[in-house]
């Protein structure tokens, strides 16, 4: 059965409302039971600058924002300078015709001015109002989803604007009907209604799942998303949530309330990761067990702010000094995002140590289409070898008892792991150091430095990992091992490879297959070596400058990947990139593809 | 996964002494350092409170004095440089039923952990912060400090200090402490009272402690406090008068005032003003994990 697939791209200023009609778009078609992606490429301003957001929908899967624009709603001149001649036949452009003029578009672009003025009655905020009627007639969406989500959104604002909105909606509509064609297909109806969820939802839905007691911030783009939910639901769900000075005192605030056996939590994004490193490494030492979020964004220092970036997995891999176990996880999706931060916690509880998450604007706030039905909050919780008063951890039962010194907090065992009392449990007195220690946590440096106690202790701790990678699962090759080339990504290129795959199939003629690597530390070396050494040609794909996937997969494996399609312009790669380097390079061009982002300067 | 052996119960409650809070390890200070004499004040404090050791956290930076906590026997966490009052909220908000005690230098504290200093203050949490401060860095040799006098020579002002000092209790009374005091290593027993004071005050309560560095600081030395040094509970000084509080504060020479300065019981703690904490079920740390079918079902219906 033929998909139908369609994208609507809405540009203007910041301050025009363009995410909140994006919101609109979205919930019309999630309710419709279309799956959808939606981006919003915006700048680091409140007002004013450049914003345009793509929401593409499909009766099929959605993973990307895709390559195409069906309908385009330029706000003001900018957007429609910047953006017209990537239109292709069979597009339509819905504008003021008093504000905006096209200059050339493609053939077979349909032009559908509006009169903006006259259908708002000079309502100017209202505009967007009057294009999203004229976008869904043109869609073959009836107008009475639009009603629906219209009078829930302006509820809040009262009675009187709910009906002006309408009105203007109903106005857009029906101006479309008379003036303009409607494409000849119409917007698919899906097999049942479902939601939409961005990346920073799921990890903040994903944490409450597991029980998060604790969630710690300081507000950094992108990764502002979860405090915000977080804060929003702390009451309601017993999470005490706390916005600090700075990055430094919300890692260690974090580390102190995982300390007392809560499971806490924090996102920040490279920048506020970079304060936190010491701290990482102190809950390494102590083996505390944390879950911290890094979305990355466009590095370094302030960097774009407010652009995608796969550009922190060595400052992650290298967080804090010296040699300690961690696990790296890089989500692929939202959905992935919200079942891997409970996975990440029973790990991180039962290893005791950090657990990383790398994310990306891309897919943390990139709003996509969910099924209800996948958000099982049930998840399975592990609170590994956890010795609480009240006995809700899985170690022992505490014994009453007071000044007791057979308690070995750091317990030299086969797996490493060594059991963990929190404080409050009588009779497993000890102190937590950051300093190396003894089993019982005495300070090594307090006596003769022992180096045998400094080395047991070193190997206890790397042990851990051992136990650790069975627990994670080995990435698997998806499509033919008699591909003519292998696409390799980490994280939230997952999706956007995947329809790549799809498009070298079916329009070009090429047959590729793909390793998304998703758990980054500890890393599945064997398998992964194991896999590529059977690929012809190994094309890694990233959005970084200097293929820092590309590099530590080298380093751990002693394989290097034959090409590489890097991107770091800010923007996310779109599937033609992809497509057209993979192209260039079995012909033999290149090794190195660097997709230009088409949108004009 | 192989459970613990149970620990044999040495002491049984009710049978408190004051060797029921010394540590494992004797201390590795200088002889001499006035860190001992806080370490036993500190110990003879929550004898006479009666705390039992596992329901007390003693939190320390790093420095020569945030060894403190392996002296003690309680809970303890020996934490990052500057970080203790960070980690300490942290260990507050999870187990509010803990009584915590953060210890440390001058540097630690007012130095590279102020930000956390001045904000944990503001924040008025129910702990006690104990800054052993000697006004020198003593672990790295004898540098300069955030609370060295002006022309004070050290290793790393060998001219002189062209820097103005920190004045920790001016800037702890309009940082928002609701207790706020000090106390000298040579005078053990009106510390004793201070940090009683300090542990049962509902509040952010700072206890600045002059302890002497015998071995980096030839200034500021037990000879030239002792006869400076004036307890203001025995001048008459109403730790509720703010302007009062602020003027013996600032007051540094040949009369140094220690004792309570400041006190205001009438603001509510972090604590008391978070309602996740008073559901009736206890710390945060032991609560059940997860959510409700209810909650979940009221999450999922925000996307809808």
């Amino acid at each position: 059965m033929n998909k139908i697939d369609f994208a609507v791209g809405i540009g203007g200023e910041n301050g025009q409302g363009i995410a909140s009609t994006g919101n609109i778009l979205a919930l019309i078609f999630a309710r419709r039971g279309l799956h959808l992606n939606a981006y919003n490429a915006y700048q680091s301003i409140i007002r004013g600058g450049h914003t345009f957001l793509t929401i593409r929908a499909s009766d099929g899967p959605v993973r990307n924002m895709g390559d195409k624009i069906d309908v385009f709603i330029p706000l003001n001149q900018d957007t429609m300078d910047r953006h017209l001649h990537l239109l292709k036949s069979g597009a339509c452009a819905i504008y003021d015709k008093e504000k905006v003029t096209p200059e050339k578009a493609a053939d077979g672009v349909q032009l559908c001015p509006m009169p903006m003025k006259e259908l708002t009655r000079g309502n100017k905020l209202a505009v967007n109002t009057a294009a999203l009627g004229g976008t869904l007639q043109l869609l073959g969406i009836e107008s009475e989803p639009l009603e629906t989500v219209i009078s829930r959104q302006f509820k809040k604002k009262g009675d009187a604007v709910v009906a002006e909105n309408l009105a203007i909606a109903r106005a857009g509509y029906d101006y479309a009907a008379q003036n303009f064609t409607a494409f000849s297909w119409k917007a698919p109806r899906g097999a049942k209604p479902l939601g939409i969820i961005t990346g920073n939802q799921a990890i903040a839905m994903g944490g409450a799942a597991a029980g998060v007691k604790f969630y710690a911030a300081y507000p950094m783009s992108p990764s502002t998303g979860v405090l915000m939910w977080m804060a929003a639901h702390a009451r309601e769900l017993g999470i005490m949530v706390r916005q600090v000075e700075d990055e430094i005192g919300v890692m260690n605030m974090v580390i102190g309330a995982a300390h007392t056996g809560c499971r806490a939590m924090c996102a920040t994004s490279g920048g506020g990761f970079a304060l936190m490193s010491e701290a990482v490494g102190m809950a390494g030492m102590i083996e505390t067990p944390i879950v911290c979020i890094d979305v990355q964004r466009a590095g370094p220092a302030t960097g774009v702010p407010t652009k995608t970036e796969q550009g922190d997995l060595w400052q992650v891999l290298g967080a804090g000094q010296g040699d300690y176990p961690r696990i790296v996880v890089a989500p692929t999706n939202q959905l992935d995002l919200f079942h891997t931060v409970p996975e990440l916690f029973n790990l991180c509880d039962k290893y005791q140590c950090p657990g990383l998450v790398l994310s990306d604007l891309l897919i943390s706030e990139g709003t996509t289409s969910i099924d209800p039905d996948d958000l099982d909050f049930r998840v399975k919780i592990d609170r590994g070898e956890l010795i609480l008063p009240n006995g809700n951890g899985n170690g022992a039962n505490p014994a009453s008892g007071y000044n007791d010194n057979a308690y070995l907090r750091y317990k030299n065992t086969a797996s490493g792991i060594s059991p963990r009392a929190v404080p409050g449990v009588p009779g497993y007195i000890f102190t937590a150091a950051t300093d190396e220690h003894d089993e019982d946590g005495t300070l090594i440096s307090d006596e003769f430095t022992n180096p045998q106690k400094r080395r047991m202790m070193v190997e206890k701790r790397a042990r851990k990992m051992q136990g650790a990678i069975k627990d994670i699962a080995s990435p698997k090759l998806v499509g033919s091992e008699e591909a003519d080339v292998t696409l390799v990504g980490w994280g939230s290129t997952a999706g956007v490879i995947r329809e790549a795959v799809e498009k070298l199939a079916g329009e070009e003629g090429i047959v590729a297959n793909q390793l998304a690597i998703k758990w980054i530390v500890p890393l599945h070396a064997a398998e992964i070596s194991a896999i590529l050494g059977r690929s012809k040609n190994v094309i890694l794909v990233e959005n970084n400058q200097s293929g820092q996937f590309a590099r530590y997969l080298r380093s751990e494996t002693g394989f290097d990947g034959h090409g590489h399609i890097r991107k770091y312009d800010g923007e996310p790669f779109m599937p033609h990139h992809i497509v057209e380097a993979v192209k260039t390079q079995l012909a033999g061009e290149t090794r190195l593809s660097i997709p230009v982002h088409e949108v004009n300067a | 996964m192989t459970a613990p052996a149970a620990p044999p119960a040495t002491t049984e409650p009710g049978q408190l002494t004051k060797e029921t809070y010394r540590g494992r390890i004797h201390p590795d200070w200088c002889p001499g350092c006035g860190d001992f004499s806080v370490l036993a004040a500190l110990q003879t404090a929550l004898f006479e409170l009666g705390l039992q050791p596992h329901q007390a956290c003693v939190i320390s930076g790093i420095g020569c004095s945030s060894n403190l906590p392996g002296y003690v026997n309680t809970y303890g966490m020996h934490t990052l440089h500057g970080r203790a009052l960070a980690v300490a909220t942290g260990v507050r908000l999870g187990n509010h039923e803990l009584k915590v005690i953060c210890a440390g230098g001058d540097g630690d504290g007012y130095g590279i952990g102020g930000n956390h200093f001045v904000h944990t203050m503001r924040r008025n949490v129910d702990l006690t912060y104990v800054v052993m401060d000697n006004q020198i860095y003593g672990l790295t040799t004898g540098q300069c400090s955030p609370t060295s006098v002006k022309g004070m020579k050290t290793k790393s002002t060998p001219y002189g200090s062209v820097e103005n000092p920190i004045n920790p209790i001016p800037m702890a009374i309009v940082g928002g402490a609701t207790y706020v005091a000090r106390a000298f290593s040579g005078k053990q027993k009106h510390m004793v009272e201070m940090f009683k004071g300090a542990i049962q005050h509902k509040g952010f309560a700072l206890v600045d402690v002059f302890s002497p560095c015998v071995t980096y600081n030839k200034d500021n030395t037990y000879q030239w406090f002792n006869p400076r040094v004036k307890i203001l509970e025995e001048q008459g000084h109403d730790p509720t008068d703010f302007h009062k509080a602020i003027e013996r504060g600032y007051q540094w020479g040949e009369e140094i005032p220690i004792g309570l300065f400041w006190r205001r019981t009438d603001l509510e703690s972090l604590e008391d003003l978070e309602p996740v904490l008073h559901t009736g079920e206890g710390p945060l740390a032991f609560r059940p994990l997860g959510i409700s079918p209810e909650q979940a079902q009221r999450l999922i219906q925000e996307l809808l």
